[in-house]
């Protein structure tokens, strides 16, 4: 699963299957370049190696799946949906700079969706409130901070 | 819920995004990237010990920058140590930047393990969900095998919360992907099926995901998630929306779990329940794969014509793609065929060229004798708008339909030259070779085919495939069309050559082989043909194949009596009928199984299928090319056009290859001339001690056959010795076809095998040969047996390997003709290699074999220099021809071949590795073999490196 923006700037990546790195950069790189071809108005599904891949823009990001050949594109895209409206529900009307701002959120929301390729939990209410349960757990044990300390840090 | 009230507690992280965000160009944003990694890296150095939140806080920034693009090289034990923490939030992100950041053979991974280790005995659900996710994510071999047999017992234990569950199933379910040998099925399986009862809907969703999986590799053991599967799926299509509360989706209820289920269903045979056709497109999938019910079937067609039409882009290609797999079952195909308008328009006006690929691969797919004008007239037209990246397939497709449902070959002729003409370029080898091969097979297209190339070839501009073809046919049946004044033979050769000094060289030989024939043809324009062929470009071509070929052809019509030219540049023989270069070349481009099967079984250009006896049974080491073998294009030696070619199809397709496949038992005991070499020893030897001065041995052809089994060993003006070999393990029965090329008697002929002299008494004991003939009568046998002029002779010889060897046995024969004795020894192709099985093997098998072989003296290795062109297939067609199997995305770099095989011999078998690499830049090659035997190694590392 990819996340990037109109610009070709990666948002999120995850990966379902042991790649190396060099060949993860490379295949970003091909995949991005394919899909921001693309115009509006073509289809969502294309095939590439021998994955299939699935993607949808919305704004001004792009959401990609590769699948493999014997999954169901129509319910992949249906899964790219509910994640973004994961998202949604979330951040409250998400946007790229939430994403940006918030990724390791992004990526726990995702985890809490998919693990290992598959989907996990379909309601939404399950997977929000796992990461809700996750927030009050953070607010519990983070001791508040000076101002003072925080900008000596950064 | 706005998010930044949230426990979002770093703001140095935040910070530190803002200042990337307005970095104005991308070297201040390196820059600060830089200022920030150096950092965190004294931080992290520093004597300093950090607490938890600072050590989360960094950690989250390289992965931020590592988000960016920025390679990351350290910090990766600071996030190892996160994991050991109990704050929740930094366990949280010590395991996300594992999961994004730690590639599965780190050297890290014990202390990961440890972590995880602790969090999955920690009682602690959100913990323990964080490191199943975790396994999940990196999915590495050790982890497996730390973790493989505690997962199923957290699933199925009843005191396991929910979430755990499902996080379990799911990383079950990865483990069972990546390392399935890991993952055994046992007492849990039966409790896992019952996860489709539970109650909570995100348990089931993981739970059947897992099950799929496991039910597609042990069916039986799930046999029971049928009927509980079934009773899941009916509850959900009968709800109420409402009752699934959160798990309705767009008014649909719980649509994962559907198609989910649906997919389970399909690991077993048809059940027949009403609530299966609830989700359409997957229900299709599975009426498609039960592929029985001809009612289903139509209206599912009907269904997708419907989509045809949708608004939705999406739809429409789904609904084409569906369509392909229905037009090839037999129920549905007229159904399909009622929508070809829909789908040719569809290829007119669709946008997306994804979609119009779809259209083109349905028309092919419904294309029958009804319809087939029409739908390749329509591929014709569109071709001429085509996008370039699918114009080669659609060539293609256009070529075998047109041969596939040609009724009059005339048509046939007209779209393939209306294809050349569109596509010229995008028109493979394959294709015109094919047309060839039927025009040269079928009598009564032959005017036809040379008359329209001749007017093809009028036009100003022709494509360089447009002239080969006419070339050919041109020299081949010229003369057909050689009566009509506006087609003599002069106006043909001067349309001809007027395009000659335009072509490329390998056209350009074409052309030369065709100025030859025509000599022959029409002699009223050898003087003409004759000056040009001594003309300075081509006796001084400065490429040595012309130059070649100018010498020789120009030589041969000048010695040479019209008799023997005629014989020599006699019409070439049909082809013996085999299976479509261009369908071969289709699968090959769409990888197996994709091409629809329309009709795999053969299908030949005479329409009758009687020949297919005379085929050769599918043999590994025929190189797909051979219609490249018996076509002189790029040949290095023109003779190839000429005598070796005519003998050589003449002799192949008559001899019925009867019990090639029982190799193994025993050959008819009381035919059998026994020639144990051994007994030779004592014996008086046949050929060297008894003739008139023993000829050389003859080793001219014999490295072709290192990668091939048939063809033409030995030839010279009276006799030609052709091979047909077959192997199987240690066992091996060549077929020698002996024929007399001369008009007279060849007497007192006999044949006998020995070694080579300097290794006689190695390789005796070594290769046992039993010499068995066939066409004389062996209780009868004559004492003078003759071969009569022109006729052929043959013999089987029966090979047993019984140890490695790396000597050749020698095949004599020795006959008189016109009174003197003839003597002839040819060095017999029975090499190591031969006793040859391919292996296949995965890319970590291969590296393990690899380094278990890694004693000095096993591996043998070699550098030397391309001989022939570097080209992929043909180097890949010979290892095949080699005997090896040939494992693609076992090497790093796909440049390279990697194979390996056993061999076979009686008293051991010897496995061995081999890989080549090709340097294209300095034209050399490095192969290197690794056995477990130092002699196989160096033999196997001569015979093949001598190939390319």
């Amino acid at each position: 699963m990819l996340l990037f923006s109109r610009q070709g700037k990666l948002r999120l990546q995850k990966w379902y299957t042991a790649t190396a790195e060099r060949d993860k950069k490379k295949m970003v790189r091909e995949l991005m370049q394919i899909v921001l071809a693309r115009k509006p108005k073509m289809c969502s599904f294309l095939e590439w190696r021998d994955l299939k891949i699935v993607y949808k823009r919305y704004a001004s990001l792009y959401f990609c799946c590769a699948i493999e050949e014997q999954d169901n594109e129509l319910i992949t895209l249906e899964v790219i949906h509910r994640f973004v409206e994961l998202l949604d529900k979330y951040f409250g009307s998400v946007c790229e700079l939430d994403i940006i701002f918030n990724f390791e959120k992004a990526y726990f929301i995702l985890d809490e969706f998919l693990m290992g390729g598959e989907i996990q939990d379909t309601s939404k209410k399950s997977v929000l409130k796992a990461i809700e349960q996750a927030d009050l757990l953070q607010e519990e044990d983070e001791s508040p901070r000076s101002v003072l300390e925080e900008m000596g840090l950064a | 819920m706005p998010a930044v009230s949230k426990g979002d507690g770093m703001r140095g992280l935040a910070v530190f995004i803002s200042d990337i965000r307005n970095c104005k160009s991308k070297e201040a944003e390196v820059k600060r990237i830089n200022k920030e990694l150096a950092n965190i890296r004294s931080k992290f150095k520093g004597d300093k010990a950090l607490d938890g939140y600072s050590k989360k806080k960094y950690v989250c920034k390289l992965l931020f920058i590592f988000l960016l693009g920025h390679d990351i090289d350290f910090g990766h034990m600071e996030a190892v140590n996160l994991l050991s923490s109990n704050k929740y939030t930094e366990k949280q992100i010590g395991y996300l930047f594992i999961s994004v950041l730690v590639n599965s053979n780190s050297d890290l991974i014990s202390l990961i393990n440890n972590g995880i280790k602790n969090d999955l005995a920690s009682r602690n659900p959100t913990f323990m969900n964080l490191a199943l996710h975790c396994i999940a994510n990196v999915g590495s071999r050790e982890m497996a095998e730390a973790f493989a047999s505690q997962i199923p017992s957290i699933l199925v234990a009843g005191d396991t919360m929910d979430s755990v569950k499902q996080s379990a199933a799911l990383c079950l379910l990865r483990l069972n992907r990546t390392s399935p040998d890991l993952v055994p099925m046992g007492e849990w399986t039966a409790r896992v099926v019952h996860l489709l009862n539970d109650q909570h809907l995100g348990v089931v969703t993981a739970a059947t995901s897992l099950i799929t999986t496991l039910a597609q590799k042990s069916p039986e053991d799930f046999r029971t998630s049928i009927s509980l599967a079934v009773a899941r799926l009916s509850r959900i299509v009968t709800s109420a929306s409402i009752d699934l509360q959160d798990y309705t989706y767009y008014f649909v209820a719980a649509p994962w779990l559907s198609v989910k289920l649906l997919r389970l269903l399909q690991c077993y045979p048809p059940p027949e329940d009403a609530a299966l056709r609830s989700r359409l497109t997957e229900s299709i999938a599975l009426i498609i794969h039960h592929d029985s019910e001809p009612t289903l079937l139509v209206r599912a067609c009907n269904q997708l014509g419907q989509f045809l039409q949708h608004r939705e882009t999406n739809l429409r290609y789904l609904a084409l793609e569906s369509m392909c797999t229905l037009a090839s079952s037999e129920f549905s195909h007229e159904a399909v065929k009622t929508h070809i308008d829909t789908v040719i328009n569809a290829l007119k006006t669709e946008r997306d060229v994804s979609v119009r690929q779809r259209a083109v691969d349905l028309l092919y797919a419904m294309c029958d004798r009804s319809n087939s004008k029409q739908i390749v007239a329509e591929m014709l037209s569109y071709l001429e708008n085509a996008d370039y990246s699918i114009r080669e397939e659609i060539v293609l497709k256009v070529a075998i339909l047109a041969e596939k449902y040609a009724v009059d070959y005339t048509w046939y002729v007209d779209t393939i030259l209306n294809l050349i003409r569109i596509a010229g370029d995008h028109v493979s080898e394959e294709v015109w070779y094919r047309v060839i091969q039927i025009v040269i097979n079928q009598d009564d297209v032959q005017g036809y085919a040379a008359k329209t190339v001749f007017e093809a070839l009028q036009a100003p501009a022709c494509h360089e495939n447009l002239l080969k073809v006419g070339g050919y046919i041109l020299g081949e049946f010229g003369n057909l069309i050689a009566g009509d004044p506006r087609s003599s033979p002069l106006v043909q050769f001067n349309l001809l050559h007027s395009k000659f000094h335009l072509c490329s060289v390998p056209t350009r030989a074409l052309l030369l082989s065709a100025y030859i024939k025509f000599i022959n043809l029409f002699p009223e324009v050898k003087p003409t043909i004759q000056d040009v062929l001594r003309s300075d470009s081509q006796l001084r071509n400065a490429d040595v194949e012309l130059q070649q070929r100018a010498i020789e052809y120009l030589r041969l019509s000048c010695i040479a009596s019209t008799d023997i030219l005629a014989t020599v540049l006699e019409e070439m023989p049909p082809f013996p009928e085999r299976e479509s270069s261009i369908l071969a070349k289709l699968k090959k481009k769409k990888g197996p199984g994709k091409v629809p099967d329309m009709d795999e079984a053969r299908w030949n250009v005479n329409g009758n299928t009687e020949h297919s006896e005379n085929t050769e049974p599918t043999n590994k080491s025929s190189p797909p090319s051979l219609v490249a073998d018996l076509l002189p294009t790029n040949r290095p030696r023109p003779a190839s056009y000429s005598p070796t070619i005519l003998s050589a199809g003449n002799m192949a397709p008559s001899h019925p290859f009867t019990d090639l496949l029982n190799m193994n038992s025993s050959p008819a005991a009381g035919a059998s001339l026994l020639v144990d070499v051994l007994s030779d020893l004592s014996s008086p030897a046949p050929a060297p001690t008894t003739g008139p001065g023993p000829t050389d041995v003859c080793e001219e052809h014999f490295s072709r056959f290192v990668c091939k089994n048939n063809g033409v060993i030995f030839e010279n003006q009276l006799l030609q010795i052709g091979l047909k070999s077959e192997y199987r393990q240690n066992l091996g029965r060549i077929y020698v076809f002996y024929g007399n090329k001369t008009s007279s008697q060849f007497l007192s002929f006999s044949s006998s095998v020995t070694s080579s002299d300097t290794l006689k008494t190695h390789i005796l004991p070594l290769l046992r040969l039993l010499l068995t003939d066939l066409s004389l009568n062996v209780h009868t046998m004559p004492v003078d047996p003759t071969v009569e002029g022109g006729a052929q002779l043959q013999q089987i010889l029966n090979i047993e390997c019984l140890s490695d060897f790396s000597d050749t046995p020698v095949l004599n024969v020795e006959f008189r003709y016109g009174g003197t004795l003839q003597n002839i020894a040819v060095k017999l192709p029975v090499m190591l290699n031969k006793f040859f099985q391919p292996t296949e093997m995965t890319s970590e098998d291969f590296f393990q074999r690899w380094k278990q072989l890694g004693v000095p003296q096993q591996e043998v290795q070699t550098i030397f220099k391309a001989q022939h062109p570097m080209d992929t297939d043909v180097t890949n067609a010979k290892i095949l021809g080699f005997g090896v199997a040939l494992l693609s995305e076992v090497d790093p770099n796909p440049a390279n071949f990697v194979g390996a095989g056993v061999i076979h011999t009686k008293n051991t078998q010897v496995g061995c590795l081999l890989r080549l690499e090709p340097n294209p830049q300095a034209e050399m090659y490095r192969l290197t073999l690794r056995t477990s035997r130092e002699s196989v190694s160096q033999r196997l590392c001569d015979l093949l490196s001598e190939q390319f």
